[in-house]
């Protein structure tokens, strides 16, 4: 499944898109595991912005399931790395020397849109020039509220924070600062009960 | 008159307590035998004399004690103090508002002197007797959010306007009713109010907002929100939930007249000078049921309340599960007779 229609949530919670071709001086498009697959859709409709593109993607497992067709659709730059922070800095670096008219798109799992995004805003870039397409895993990135660690592709509810060790439940509610959903001690008021593990959305 | 200054604590042994007078003087906030949300924003006029309304910046007894507690709050958690790089004006903003109204309005507590950007700020209560030069931060030991803050009850977002919206961009927080200032930093209205429940159908935040963005300088607004807490707890946090949440499971029908509390917060919205931002102090106040009880009005009413609110409120307000423990409590002190209209005791 690489499309997944997210249940209607509140307000904080970001709503994703579908990327489109659009007019631009560059194009800087950041994507993790099947989300090359909406980078190959769009390189389709539109080859030359393809061709204008300095191509962000890491794979998360997925070899090169995605990777060759990826490069086959004809990137400007194409850089594959092996996890987000080990791209951050090259990211950073993008964004910084980044000009007036730069496009973004952010494609894949939700953590990975998230981060970049925030990347993005934090280098000033103006959110309407940024475009999100959520594909793949529907794993989420959680900050533990408590401990401040994030726990990255986090798939049940509730589920242990990677860094503090409590059990914590998944909010909706959402930090485009952080790029991460909130994470709450799930027995707070009952300390040692903990309800059973659901995957996400089932 | 001088206020006689509590030494009390809002953690461990708990012993916060109020004064007869400032039982009477709490800022109860139900004016009628039910409680649904609303925008109810009005006037930040001066209130009757003795009032939590009486001063734009109320100072009673407890100031001491919350400023000690905020500087133990802040001493294990210096997250709760925040301001992105855009809002220092605002900060001095909020300084200057907070320094001129209390000289005005507690002029034997406080006294502030202006020679040009030279100025010199006496705290007496505090101990505090600092000259800086305004606009300056290296002239305070804190940036000027913090620094005033150090020195005022309450907590304080500051929201930057733009884009038509309000953008909750500094703050410091810590004694909030279960939010985060660091997750909620830089969020716009509807994003921070997200988590709130029935309010957004209700349409209460279109019109909230709405009216804040024409907000006036000169014209600030207040509101009563509420909630409630169990033991004195001014850090109601998020981040230590783990920790006083616990604490709910400690009521029993002997202990919870003495242990369950009343938690209401004074919000007041400020238009500032030169950032064109919005102050929006949250001020608290927290009060025993049975001292509540001592009002008969308000005893009767709160048992009222407390019994029809919406399942969702309860919940949201987080004592859902002590609700019948509460209700049937309070129910002692409610006859059935008929209550007065508005806030105050009869």
């Amino acid at each position: 499944m690489t499309r997944f229609t997210f249940p209607p949530s509140i307000a904080s919670r970001p709503v994703w898109g579908t990327l489109l071709p659009r007019k631009g001086t560059a194009f800087l498009m950041i994507a993790d595991a099947e989300g090359a697959e909406a980078l190959i859709d769009l390189a389709k409709a539109a080859p030359d912005l393809m061709a204008a593109a300095d191509v962000v993607y890491l794979p998360k497992g997925t070899g090169t399931r995605f990777s060759d067709a990826l490069r086959a659709a004809g990137p400007g730059t194409l850089y594959i790395g092996p996890s987000f922070d080990a791209a951050e800095p090259r990211i950073k670096r993008m964004l910084a020397d980044a000009r007036m008219g730069l496009q973004i798109f952010l494609t894949g799992t939700e953590g990975l849109m998230g981060r970049a995004m925030a990347l993005a805003l934090a280098a000033g870039t103006p959110v309407d020039a940024i475009q999100t397409e959520h594909r793949g895993s529907v794993a989420r990135r959680m900050q533990c509220v408590h401990c401040k660690g994030f726990t990255e592709d986090v798939m049940t509810d509730p589920f242990v924070c990677a860094h503090c060790g409590l059990n914590l439940f998944v909010r909706d509610h959402y930090s485009r600062r952080f790029g991460a959903y909130q994470g709450v001690c799930v027995d707070a008021e009952d300390p040692g009960v903990i309800p059973p593990q659901k995957e996400l959305y089932s | 008159m001088t206020i006689q200054f509590n030494d009390e604590t809002f953690t461990g042994d708990y012993t916060f307590r109020n004064s007869p007078r400032a039982i009477r003087r709490f800022p109860f906030p139900f004016h009628e035998d039910s409680y649904m949300y609303a925008v109810n924003l009005e006037p930040h006029l001066p209130g009757p004399k003795g009032s939590a309304f009486e001063h734009r910046f109320d100072v009673d007894e407890h100031y001491l004690s919350e400023m000690k507690d905020r500087a133990r709050v802040l001493a294990d958690d210096p997250l709760r103090c925040q301001s992105l790089p855009h809002m220092d004006l605002a900060g001095w903003d909020t300084l200057e508002l907070i320094m001129t109204s209390k000289a005005e309005d507690y002029p034997d507590l406080f006294e502030l002197h202006r020679d040009g950007d030279r100025w010199r700020w006496i705290n007496r209560p505090m101990g505090i007797d600092d000259t800086f030069t305004f606009l300056d931060k290296t002239t305070l030991p804190y940036g000027p959010l913090e620094y005033i803050t150090r020195q005022t009850q309450g907590d304080y977002a500051i929201l930057d306007q733009r884009e038509n919206d309000l953008w909750m961009d500094a703050g410091m927080v810590t004694t909030q009713a279960d939010w985060s200032l660091d997750f909620d930093i830089g969020m716009s209205f509807m994003q921070w109010h997200a988590p709130v429940p029935l309010a957004h159908q209700l349409g209460v935040f279109d019109r909230a907002l709405k009216f804040l963005l024409n907000l006036q300088q000169g014209a600030p607004v207040r509101r009563l929100n509420w909630t409630m807490t169990v033991n004195p707890n001014l850090d109601t946090s998020p981040e230590n939930y783990h920790k006083w949440g616990p604490e709910k499971t400690t009521l029993t029908p002997e202990n919870v007249g003495q242990k369950q509390h009343l938690r209401v917060e004074l919000q007041t919205l400020w238009r500032l000078p030169r950032s064109n931002a919005m102050l929006f102090p949250i001020r608290g106040y927290l009060i025993r049921l049975e001292d509540i009880v001592t009002v008969p009005k308000w005893g009767r009413r709160l048992h009222r309340v407390l019994r029809d609110l919406p399942v969702e409120l309860a919940t949201y307000k987080g004592f859902i599960r002590n609700r019948p423990m509460i209700v049937e409590y309070l129910s002692q002190f409610d006859d059935g007779a008929p209550t007065s209209p508005g806030c105050f005791p009869d």
